[in-house]
């Protein structure tokens, strides 16, 4: 049982208006407008380069956005920077251990988090044990496997028991029964009231995982649906040839700022 | 040439019998290069790690000067050790000229910049591998510089070692600001210079010996260290 459970009010909904996020003169994001709310499954489909971990990135803080504004406005977005930043936990699309063991990244996490250190501990065994990683609590962490890795990542955030949970193809490079080890953690997490907001290169995960899929192209939030409608009967003409597996890569043109022709 | 090989000869006796004139000299050096590397390090360590986190206005200013600093002639730094230690100075008061004191000084001032400016740049890669993770976590880089030193603790071994190797290899400034007195600053490397211009070879080619060894065991030692870390650590 987890002991360290979220307390204090919501930050969620998350609001994002009219957001555009440049870089080196490219607009990347271009006028988005979304919102979240919580506890749900969101999950992120495009092409590479659509867009995805920058819309994570901009969500979760790390980036500001050009214009537009991204805001936290349930009652807990008023007790401060700090507050909001623990509310929140990302899993990264390599994500990052440092040099201390298994044991000692999530411990660290969570005395960043202001946990006390008896506490820490009994959270730590606690994630270890159902995330499966228990017999190498003690290993550097760093000499993890990829998979192992990833499911560390996890399990660092879980121990956080964060209100929403962003993560950016958290399974990718992993194989069969880790992808499966990785999703059931994530609906684990999921159960305790975290909203998810992931990205995905696999359209089985996402009918898997997702309450609703939101569908990115080329820095545009095309489509937004829930799951079901969204993969039985796509509005938008290149979400439905993207589920079909028929938008292929070199339809991306030259000039990215108008939409691609239809790929026949 | 028998000059030469008896020189050699009895170079390798001093060392070999642990001359008593020669155990002295060599303490003395790696007690002064100690000290010295100690208080470069920990002056050294933060200011690097300060200046690859922090954003401020001046930084690449700084970043520059450090690196400029690293060449500093050690004459020079010597002679404005000697300029502040000299009764005429800032701190003649203190009567430190001519002591292992001024010494250390001189070598603090040496190699403080080489170990801040390798921290800096262990420290900067690091960040642009850490940043986004940390700041997730919830940790700014106030809170990431003691994370990012633990961290990277074998590479800046690596660069501590080097300012070690700096100081006790270095002349110009000890024999400034130390004087070269027997028995009290004496090191290696003056000795080396005083008693080759004396046309006493023994002594100083065992002195040479000594520090070519601490040079080989230094760069020994930070290369086992780095590989050791990476088999465990990753
Ligand atoms: N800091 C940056 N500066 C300039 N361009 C950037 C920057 N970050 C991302 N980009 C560009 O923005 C676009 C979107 O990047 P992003 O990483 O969000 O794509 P993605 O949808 O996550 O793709 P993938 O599926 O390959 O992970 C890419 O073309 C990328 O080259
Ligand atoms: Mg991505």
């Amino acid at each position: 049982m987890i002991t360290h459970v979220r307390q204090g009010p919501n930050i969620l909904p998350l609001e994002l208006k009219d957001i555009n996020f440049e870089a080196r003169g490219q607009r990347l994001i271009k006028d988005m407008n979304c919102a979240f709310s919580t506890k749900r499954r969101n999950v992120i489909i495009g092409p590479n380069g659509a867009g995805k971990s920058l819309l994570l990135r901009l969500c979760h803080g790390l980036l500001k956005p050009s214009t537009g504004s991204i805001e936290w406005s349930g009652a807990g977005a008023n007790k401060g920077r700090e507050y909001i930043t623990h509310q929140q936990a990302m899993v990264f699309q390599r994500p990052v251990m440092l040099r201390r063991s298994v044991s000692g990244n999530i411990d660290y996490a969570l005395a960043l988090k202001g946990v006390t250190p008896s506490q820490r501990r009994e959270i730590t065994d606690n994630v270890l044990q159902r995330a499966g990683l228990r017999r190498l609590a003690d290993q550097p962490a760093r000499v993890l496997s990829g998979g192992e890795q990833q499911r560390l990542a996890l399990a660092r955030v879980w121990a956080l028991s964060p209100e929403v949970l962003f993560l950016d193809e958290p399974t990718a490079n992993l194989d069969p029964s880790a992808t499966h080890a990785v999703e059931e953690i994530i609906q684990a997490i999921h159960e305790t009231g975290t909203c998810i907001i992931m990205t995905s290169h696999d359209l089985g995960q996402a009918r898997r995982l997702a309450d609703e899929v939101l569908f990115l192209h080329r820095g545009r939030l095309l489509e937004r649906a829930p799951t079901e409608q969204f993969f039985d009967n796509p509005q938008n003409d290149l979400a439905q040839a993207f589920v079909k597996g028929e938008l292929l890569w070199w339809n991306r043109g030259r000039d990215n700022r108008k939409p691609p022709k239809e790929n026949n | 040439m028998t000059d030469f090989s008896d020189a050699f000869g009895s170079a390798f006796s001093l060392v070999a019998t642990f001359d008593s004139a020669l155990v002295e000299i060599v303490g003395l050096s790696l007690k002064v290069s100690l000290t010295a590397v100690f208080f470069a390090a920990l002056i050294g360590l933060p200011i690097g790690a300060a200046v690859a986190l922090f954003r401020f206005p001046g930084r690449s200013i700084l970043t520059v000067f450090l690196s400029a600093l690293m060449g500093l002639p050690p004459v020079v730094v010597g002679l404005i050790v000697y300029l502040l230690l000299s009764r005429a100075g800032p701190f003649g008061v203190f009567g430190l000229l001519y002591s292992p004191t001024a010494m250390v000084i001189a070598q603090v001032l040496l190699i403080t910049p080489i170990v801040a400016a390798l921290t800096r740049e262990v420290i900067e890669e690091m960040w642009n591998e850490y940043e986004e993770q940390l700041r997730s976590l919830g940790a700014g880089p106030a809170r990431a510089l003691p994370t990012l030193l633990w961290d990277g603790r074998f590479s800046l071994i690596t660069t501590i070692l080097a300012g070690f190797g700096r100081a006790s290899a270095e002349v110009g400034a000890v024999m400034i600001v130390g004087g070269n007195i027997d028995h009290v600053t004496r090191v290696m490397t003056t000795t080396i210079a005083l008693e080759v211009s004396k046309g006493d070879l023994a002594l100083a080619l065992g002195l040479g010996i000594i520090l070519i060894a601490l040079s080989i065991g230094i760069n020994g030692a930070a290369f086992l260290i780095r590989r050791m870390a990476e088999q465990k650590y990753g």
